[in-house]
């Protein structure tokens, strides 16, 4: 039986890279005692497809990750188990039991939103709301993204679906689909750079709100609806 | 939610920041208010060597376990924070509170090696603390240092208040319980420490002298208060079943060197081979009861979410419940898909047949630990391990479908000749020939592989090779040369690998292991030369060391030459059970190439007898 498991990241362990909350919750469900599929073969490990990896310094509300579990009791009886052997910074926000057609975790990422608040070191100019509306309004972007790969022209407009400034802050949603996703601080650094204001390190911080598949219908719906 | 000591443009500069951010599982949290004494415990070393460490786990677990006590860890910012807290001037911190060390009432540091040294006084630098322990006022944290190279203090005397000889399980509450009183009754640093100096095990270096013959040697040792102890005795757990153990050890977020749950079986080793240190200071040997070790280990393994086990002793095939415990591990482990791990099992029919079982024939290789190349050179050490023995259990272990066995030697040894270490050769091309003789053309999925690995001996004290001399580099790196072409010379060459250890840094390893008060100036001058992390080969300055010695004009050479029989050794005034009468009579025998039994089938009258534990309690087979 395939379940996923929704969990919040804030806090000091923001600093944990994907690797290590990987290893985290392999441990956690030893802890819990849930009875997770292993692999066959010479070295088993616990079946276990993490959603969209989170960068290092983000918080985040809406991660995921999928398990193949031996024994199922209920949803909630799973999450109360987990979230008991949880360190502050994780919670267990939610778990379903999925259809046995769903796509895994990883397969399914299509979308994440993003809440972006700056660093205090941050030279905003006077009127960067509505020179980032401008910015986001045009019809195309064309940026040269680097990757693992090399570099690539791409068009940023395609990427980010939805961009909204939220008081101090700026809301996106944006492609993070394999391949093609796109990373929020990304947006902002192209804007600020094409403003002409110069960023210092470490400029924002970054808490993603949800994590989002596309539906049948081509509708985005958060990856335990 | 509790706040981090360094921001986030800090951690995001940093390698691995989450080995500074605390708040792992099973970390322990109180209230600061509710507590009396904040006791820091540091391993100067990076998290992931620092976290591995068992000692540091028993006694975070038994320190917390005092309600009066919130104990909290510490380790060496590695290099690129390290540089960071310098300029930015941020005070090291310890990882639960994340509040300045300078602010607690204890810093107990753990010496494990004496390639730590400079790294102390790098933690006591970053803290804000006085390198000398002369320089530190009323304000200032207790700093206590405690491990195997406290067995000889001497060379790092002048940073620590205080030294706990021994284990730890034993004293920390009288000492802590002072600690209160003297604060309670307003007395100061000068008048605890003094006080502390009567509790068995404590040892206050500042309340002792030295004086010295012309020639360099000791001439004597003054105590400067009247009343203090002129012998400092080890502390020793007589029952190490009825005793703390930790049932949830810390899980570290990021992946560390021993990344498992660690199993103790015992203290100590009946073996008494004469270059070990660990063999003499842990006597006598005593087990953990069978019931214990299952129950621990259930327990661990539940609080952890771990999934590997090791069992951990000096020599774990001398454990005597070691096929029931082992019985009990692999019917509980198997379905829960946990590994048992098994270092320092002598290879037999009964450790191969256990490790079929529980480890993946394919991908592990085995382990023999012969230390020297010929069966004299191995009735010199007292290493009970024959070339028969060797080949048995490797014919079987190729019979067995492993194809790969590690072999670790040391060069350098008393008396050692040129022959000698052509055995060294000759024996691992004897094992490569078994395996093309044992295992038929049609079985075999390539080359039998064999690594040889030397390391460099280094007399240590408190064992029958304290007298002996230390080679120099040169000798040193001319018996690796040696090895290397005694290898290339060898049937079955191409199927030995060899590696060796550095030279340059085994030189000053024994230098610092035998070392007297005034090597503390020089280690003091090369740390703020710019040395540290010192037993990292690619932070390890030579040239920057032995210009120190030359700048201190203190020699070298001095430290690392054959000792007369008479001589006072810096370290003479602890007792560590073993008797300095015993360890002669073996350095004697050793020469004489005259081995020594076990201590399980015969008692050699150690003086470890007198503390009525472990071993010494047992039937022998014959008593002297």
């Amino acid at each position: 039986m395939k379940v996923r498991i929704k969990f919040s990241k804030y806090g000091p362990v923001r600093f944990l890279g994907h690797l290590d909350v990987m290893r985290y919750f392999q441990k956690a469900l030893r802890r819990a005692d849930i009875d997770v599929a292993y692999s066959e073969g010479f070295s088993p490990h616990q079946i276990m497809s993490f959603a969209a990896p989170l960068s290092v310094g983000h918080t985040s509300s809406g991660e995921y990750f999928d398990i193949e579990v031996n024994r199922f009791t209920s949803e909630e009886d799973l999450r109360e188990k987990l979230q008991s052997v949880m360190v502050e910074g994780f919670d267990i926000l939610k778990v379903q039991l999925l259809p046995d057609k769903e796509k895994n975790a990883m397969a399914g990422v299509a979308a994440a939103d993003y809440l972006v608040s700056f660093s205090d070191k941050v030279p905003l100019p006077e009127n960067w709301k509505a020179g980032l509306m401008d910015f986001y309004r045009q019809e195309s972007i064309p940026v040269t993204k680097t990757t693992k790969k090399g570099q690539r022209e791409i068009d940023l407009k395609e990427g980010v679906y939805l961009l909204e400034v939220r008081g101090e802050d700026v809301y996106m949603l944006v492609d993070a689909g394999s391949g093609s996703n796109i990373k929020p601080g990304f947006v902002l650094e192209t804007f600020f750079e094409k403003s002409g204001v110069s960023l210092p390190e470490y400029p924002f911080r970054i808490h993603r709100l949800e994590t989002y598949k596309r539906e049948e219908n081509g509708r985005l719906a958060p990856l335990i609806s | 939610m509790r706040n981090l000591a360094l921001s986030d443009e800090i951690l995001m500069q940093v390698e691995k920041p989450a080995r500074y951010i605390g708040n792992e599982v099973n970390a322990v949290i109180k209230d600061k208010k509710e507590v009396e004494i904040r006791f820091a415990m540091c391993f100067p070393d990076v998290y992931e060597i620092g976290m591995s460490h068992l000692g540091i786990q028993i006694l975070y677990d038994m320190l917390n376990k005092f309600e009066d006590v919130w104990c909290e860890r510490v380790y060496s910012p590695w290099v690129d924070l390290d540089a960071l807290m310098r300029r930015e001037k941020i005070p090291l911190f310890a990882l639960e509170s994340q509040e300045p060390v300078k602010d607690f009432d204890f810093l107990g540091i753990t010496i494990q090696y004496e390639m730590c040294y400079t790294n102390i006084l790098q933690i006591l630098d970053l803290s804000g603390i006085p390198l000398l322990a002369a320089e530190r006022g009323e304000d200032f944290p207790i700093v206590i240092g405690g491990g195997p190279c406290t067995y000889n203090p001497e060379p790092i005397c002048d940073f620590f208040d205080i030294f706990y000889i021994g284990e730890g399980e034993t004293q920390y509450r009288n000492l802590l319980d002072l600690y209160k009183n003297c604060k309670k009754n307003g007395l100061g640093r000068r008048e605890f420490l003094k006080k502390a100096a009567s509790i068995p095990g404590m040892y206050v270096p500042s309340l002792y002298e030295v004086t010295y013959h012309e020639n360099g040697t000791i001439s004597q040792r003054i105590s400067l208060e009247e009343g203090i102890p002129v012998k400092i005795e080890k502390e020793l757990v007589r029952d190490v079943t009825d005793t703390c153990y930790p049932d949830k050890p810390v899980v570290p977020f990021i992946k560390v060197t021993q990344d498992r749950v660690v199993l103790e079986l015992q203290r100590g080793c009946i073996r008494g081979c004469r270059f070990c240190q660990a063999g003499q200071l842990y006597r006598p040997v005593r087990e953990r009861n069978v019931e214990m070790l299952k129950h621990y280990a259930m327990e661990m393994l539940k609080n952890t979410g771990h999934e590997e086990i090791s069992l951990s002793s000096l020599s774990s095939s001398d454990y005597s419940k070691l096929p029931e415990l082992l019985d009990f591990l692999i019917e509980n482990c198997a379905g829960k898909k946990v590994n048992i791990s098994l270092p320092s099992l002598r290879i037999d029919a009964f450790s191969l047949d256990v490790m079929n079982k529980v480890q993946d024939v394919k991908k592990s290789s085995l382990t023999f630990a012969p230390e020297a190349g010929s069966q004299r050179l191995r009735n010199v050490i007292n290493k009970g391990l024959t070339e028969e023995v060797i080949l048995e259990g490797a014919r079987l272990a190729f019979a067995g479908g492993w194809s790969r066995v590690k072999l670790y030697f040391m060069l350098g040894l008393p008396t050692e000749t040129p022959e000698d270490i052509q055995e060294i050769a000759a024996l691992c091309n004897k094992i490569a020939a078994l395996f093309y003789e044992t295992v038929p053309k049609e079985k075999r999925t390539g080359r039998v592989q064999i690594v040889a690995s030397t390391s460099f001996f280094i007399p240590k004290p408190f064992t029958p090779f304290q007298w002996a001399g230390q080679c120099t580099k040169e000798e040193f790196l001319d018996k690796a040369y040696q090895t290397r072409s005694a290898i290339a010379g060898q049937l079955n060459q191409k199927s030995i690998k060899y590696n060796w250890h550095e030279a340059d840094v085994s030189v000053l390893e024994g230098i610092m292991a035998r070392g007297d008060r005034r090597l503390n100036q020089v280690i003091l001058k090369a740390y703020k030369k710019g040395c540290m992390y010192d037993a990292w080969s690619e932070y390890y300055k030579n040239g920057l060391w032995f210009e120190t010695f030359d700048e201190c004009g203190i020699s070298p050479d001095f430290y690392t030459r054959e000792r007369e029989d008479g001589e006072i050794f810096p370290w003479d005034f602890l007792d560590c059970g073993v008797k300095k009468e015993f360890l002669l009579r073996e350095w004697h025998k050793a020469r004489k190439e005259i081995v020594t039994p076990n201590c399980r089938s015969k008692c050699s009258a150690c003086g470890a007898g007198r503390y009525r534990a472990g071993v010494c309690l047992e039937e022998r087979r014959e008593q002297s």
